[in-house]
């Protein structure tokens, strides 16, 4: 409660500005929503392109932008203790829609990844790329940092579970994005870098084990990411022929609207997952540079904002929702430069559908929801 | 209990900027490694993926050459290519593909039986693609689609050059046909030359001067998309394409002469046989007739399984072709080449006469060899056993010539070899010499020459065999008194450009040692034939002498298997009826051997058919005899 006092009584306040005074109000950071909003204009611009100028499908992404926003700035103002108080319901009610989720799809003999509410269809999975770092972050909010052993226990299990409801449905790629967004905080509160190294050799384990619980399509996934040329016209299409969009678009680019690789449709899921490489293509490497820039900057800006809230529980959710975000950077262009596996991950703003983009601002809205309780005098 | 950690808070701020700062670092590599790969793929290597990426985006679509004509000596078209309508169906459009097809049977434009098969080429084409389902519509058919076109999305028709047959099935053995491509064509042709041509020469000239008919195909680069689509825009751009014009194949001018060639087959129609015409100076081709015939047409639009069933199956076997491929004994015709033979090895004095009492026999041989019809003819000399093809007089030639002067007599002049004709197919025929025995026969009892087989091969008759190609090349051979010319189709070819390139004849030479007195003496014996011997009637009223000599072929037998009728079985019984001649005799300008199959004695069959021809290629309309060219 010591905060609102500090807020209500700062000096710094006769500094702003008129509109910075209204961003303030509102609980909004100016230079992180510029740079989002630099991005999906950007990435507005591109799928007018990469969807084969279809106005629809621009119009389409603009809505789910305009919804994302609203939820942003929504969950802006929500008090970071209630968001805390009620971490462990939300993601009790998560797991609990996984499981019904994982259960439909049992009965459909099918992949099932979301719910049909009539309105629109909803993915818990989505759901707990927040859930599950918020319930990390707030398992390590009362406990001393660094967490020790019976924690690091608790803490996997708190991440496993969800992920493994996902892993079945099957999604590989939201698993592994949620494990990593729960890991995030986890490496954050300060996890010992000999347990990192640890951890990571029993991963690696894991990794052979879980090759024998994978689906074969998932496994050939793998596989071709290993030696695309193995299998050029089944799954390792889809690599060669985003190797050869970036690869053709140069330092400069074919231009807007006249990459052949994704105006032909060479490039399978141009407007989705491989729309990193349209803009490889029609805007060289220049436009990738400008993209990347971009996208460090929000990650930088976002990364800031963390290192200046005020508890744990606010610094570690931050900090997730911060490098989780460039964790998505990363996996997408990785994927689709053919340095990672191809793992169906979208790029952040950039891509067209799914609810990610809404998750994602979501995130934004409460990481600055949690930056609004910031210390605003050094400690 | 142990020490209880407290938190504090502090230090874990620290902690957490730490981290964090780790991060930033680490989000820092990270992103240099990304601009380090997107350096390699779009600076070190865009060249590599600029290629790969318009190999993608562009095919190459091939324009098929349109294929040479062949024309007879004359100019007269014998085949071209002609626009053809087909009806085109495009799966993609047609809403209910089995039901379309149904409405199309009812409209009569495809047969029932044929919609399964249609239904399985539909499905294994893309959708895209336009599949032809019925070729070759009669202007009636296409005005019958036309009117009801409005029921049909996705079906139209279209235009595409086929081969086209102006006469049918005139001298389709010479012709040849062209069909679809099949898997044995790939294996001796360019296969990327070949891209985009769908019809090949199979047989005849169509296959033997395939390469100078097809011409050059071209190609259009067309944008696809990743279906394989043709688009005209990439995006927002229209992209610059190459097209390469195809370049025509050549037209062959043939020796044939269609006037002459009609006038043959009319003559021989209703007939087994063959006819075969040259120009004895330089082997020119001018009819060559093998009956019966069939439709080439039927190959070019494809044939269906039971139209090829009905030909393969045809007692008179129609694609069969007997000119080049039919060896038959070739009975009398051969008695000049013995007289000549004897002539030369001097083992005949041409003045002497012996008797004929109808019979011969070998010394010490009981074996009666008998003279045709038993006909006993009397004193003959050479001239006269000519005339009248004395088999005796002719029997006891050969006995005395023997078997290996025979054989070496008759080598050049394209016994038992191959006339080299420029088209393939042709079989060489037997020339029997000892040598031939002992190979051809694996018992050692079959393999010696028995005497009596001479005396045989005197009147063409025991192994020898011959096709209708050879004794015609052979009457050349006579007529121009020994000089050998290949036999050819081919005369000329006309580039793209319209300019004309001579073939020329090619000369094989002559026949050795045979002196111009003794050509006389045949020649003479030749023109007794139509004047006073076998073929009298058939040369009588001639305005213009000519030289002949009928032949008779025994058929021997019928093939077991085979079930036919008794009056059919009494037909295909009967003799071979044989006649070769050249005329005028002085000044040979044709030379023509005639087979029909069955027909009897040569006179009574075979040499009307040849006089036909004759006059046909000599006379003018007035009846008079054309001045040479």
């Amino acid at each position: 409660m010591i905060y609102e006092e500090v807020t209500s009584g700062s000096r710094t306040r006769r500094t702003l500005t008129g509109a910075a005074r209204v961003l303030f109000a509102l609980k909004i950071d100016g230079p992180l929503v510029v740079g989002l909003a630099l991005i999906a204009a950007y990435g507005l611009v591109v799928l007018y392109s990469a969807s084969g100028q279809s106005m629809p499908t621009v119009l389409r992404t603009l809505a789910r932008i305009a919804l994302g926003t609203a939820a942003m700035l929504l969950l802006a103002q929500v008090n970071p203790n209630f968001l805390r108080r009620s971490t462990p319901w939300l993601y009790a009610a998560g797991c609990l829609l996984l499981l019904i989720v994982a259960a439909i799809g049992h009965i459909g003999m099918g992949a099932q990844r979301w719910l049909d509410l009539g309105i629109f269809r909803f993915q818990p999975s989505e759901l707990m790329k927040l859930a599950v770092p918020m319930m990390c972050a707030w398992y390590l909010h009362e406990r001393p940092l660094p967490p020790g052993a019976a924690s690091l226990v608790i803490l996997s299990g708190l991440i496993l579970v969800p992920v493994a409801l996902v892993v079945v449905q099957p999604d590989l790629g939201t698993a592994a994005l949620i494990a990593i967004a729960g890991a995030l905080v986890i490496v954050l509160a300060g996890l010992r870098v000999r347990v990192m190294l640890a951890l990571l050799g029993l991963g690696a384990i894991g990794a052979w084990f879980g090759w024998s619980f994978m689906h074969d399509y998932q496994r050939k996934r793998v596989l071709t990411f290993l030696d695309p040329q193995t299998d050029p016209l089944g799954a390792g299409y889809h690599i060669i022929q985003s190797q050869i969009a970036i690869g053709s678009g140069g330092v400069f680019g074919k231009g807007w609207m006249n990459g052949s690789q994704a105006q032909l449709e060479f490039l399978p899921e141009r407007s989705t997952d491989f729309i990193f490489a349209v803009i490889g293509e029609e805007f060289g490497l220049l436009g990738l540079l400008v993209l990347l820039v971009l996208y460090v900057f929000v990650v930088s800006r976002a990364v800031y904002l963390a290192t200046q809230t005020q508890d744990t529980f606010a610094r570690l959710l931050a900090g997730s929702i911060a490098l989780t975000f460039f964790v998505y950077v990363f996996i997408n262009a990785g994927m689709v430069t053919g340095l990672l596996p191809v793992v169906g991950v979208p790029l952040p703003l950039v891509s067209y559908g799914g609810s990610s983009v809404v998750t994602l601002l979501a995130g934004f809205g409460i990481l600055m929801a949690l930056y609004s309780r910031r210390k605003l005098i050094g400690s | 209990m142990a020490a209880v950690r407290i938190k504090d808070h502090w230090r874990e701020q620290r902690l957490f900027d730490q981290r964090a700062l780790i991060g930033a670092v680490v989000i820092g590599l990270a992103t240099l490694g990304l601009i380090a790969r997107l350096f390699v793929l779009q600076v070190s290597r865009h060249e590599y993926y600029s290629d790969l990426s318009q190999g993608n985006r562009v095919r190459t679509e091939p324009i098929p050459a349109a294929r040479g004509l062949i024309l007879d000596r004359s100019g007269e078209l014998i085949a071209g290519s002609q626009p053809a309508y087909q009806l085109e169906l495009v799966p993609e459009e047609v809403p209910d593909i089995a039901r379309t097809l149904d409405d199309l049977v009812e409209l009569g434009l495809i047969r029932a039986e044929d919609v399964n098969e249609l239904e399985r080429t539909i499905d294994s084409s893309r959708g895209f693609d336009s599949v032809p389902i019925r070729l070759r519509m009669s202007d009636e058919d296409v005005a019958r689609f036309a009117v009801r076109r409005f029921e049909f999305p996705g079906l139209d028709i279209k235009t595409r050059q086929t081969r086209f047959y102006p006469n049918g099935n005139l001298a389709v053995h010479a012709l040849g046909y062209v069909g679809a491509i099949s898997e044995q064509d790939l294996k001796h042709i360019d296969r990327a030359a070949y891209a985009g041509t769908s019809l090949i020469g199979k047989l005849g000239v169509e296959s033997a001067y395939e390469q100078k008919l097809h011409g050059t195909n071209g190609y259009r680069e067309v944008l696809v998309n990743a279906q394989g689509r043709s688009v005209e825009r990439q995006g927002a751009f229209v992209p610059n394409l190459k097209t390469k014009a195809p370049t025509p194949g050549d037209d062959l001018i043939l020796a044939v002469d269609l006037k002459i060639q009609r006038v043959a087959e009319a003559a021989l129609a209703g007939h087994r046989g063959a006819v075969v015409a040259l120009d004895p100076n330089n082997g020119d081709v001018l009819a060559l007739v093998s009956l019966p015939g069939f439709d080439p047409t039927l190959f070019g639009r494809g044939i269906t399984a039971a139209e090829y069933g009905a030909l393969q199956n045809d007692i008179d076997r129609p694609l069969f072709n007997r000119a080049l491929r039919g060896t038959y004994p070739p009975g009398s015709t051969i008695k000049p080449g013995l007289a000549l033979a004897a002539l030369t090895y001097h083992t005949v004095d041409p003045q002497a006469r012996k008797y004929c009492a109808g019979s011969f026999h070998l010394p010490g041989s009981s074996h009666i060899f008998r003279e045709y019809h038993n006909e006993k003819h009397g004193y003959m000399d050479l001239d006269d056993a000519i005339a009248h093809s004395c088999d005796v007089y002719f029997y006891g030639l050969a006995d005395v010539l023997g078997v290996d002067r025979i054989a070496s007599f008759l080598a050049p002049f394209g016994f038992g070899a191959l006339t080299g004709i420029d088209i393939s197919g042709e079989k060489p025929g037997i020339l029997p010499s000892r040598e031939w025995k002992a190979k051809a026969f694996s018992k050692a009892a079959d393999q010696m020459w028995f005497p009596g087989e001479t005396v045989n091969f005197g009147i063409g008759q025991g192994y020898l065999s011959v096709t209708p190609l050879q004794l015609a090349h052979y009457a050349a051979i006579i007529a121009t008194r020994g000089k050998i010319w290949k036999p050819r189709l081919v005369t000329a070819y006309r580039d793209q450009t319209g300019k004309l390139h001579a073939v020329a004849p090619q000369s094989q030479g002559e026949i050795p040692g045979v002196s111009a007195e003794d050509w006389a003496r045949v020649v003479h014996g030749m023109i007794g034939v139509t004047q006073h011997g076998t073929a009298a009637a058939i040369g009588a009223h001639a305005p213009y002498t000519f030289a002949g000599k009928t032949g008779t072929a025994q058929v021997f037998t019928v093939a077991q298997n085979e079930k036919y009728n008794a009056s059919a079985i009494n037909e295909r019984l009967r003799d071979h009826s044989w006649f070769i001649a050249f005329a005028p005799a002085d000044a040979p300008r044709i030379a023509i051997a005639v087979l029909q199959e069955n027909g009897g004695a040569g006179a009574s069959a075979a040499a009307p058919i040849a006089r036909k021809v004759l006059d046909a290629y000599l006379l003018s309309p007035d009846g008079k005899v054309k001045p040479a060219p």
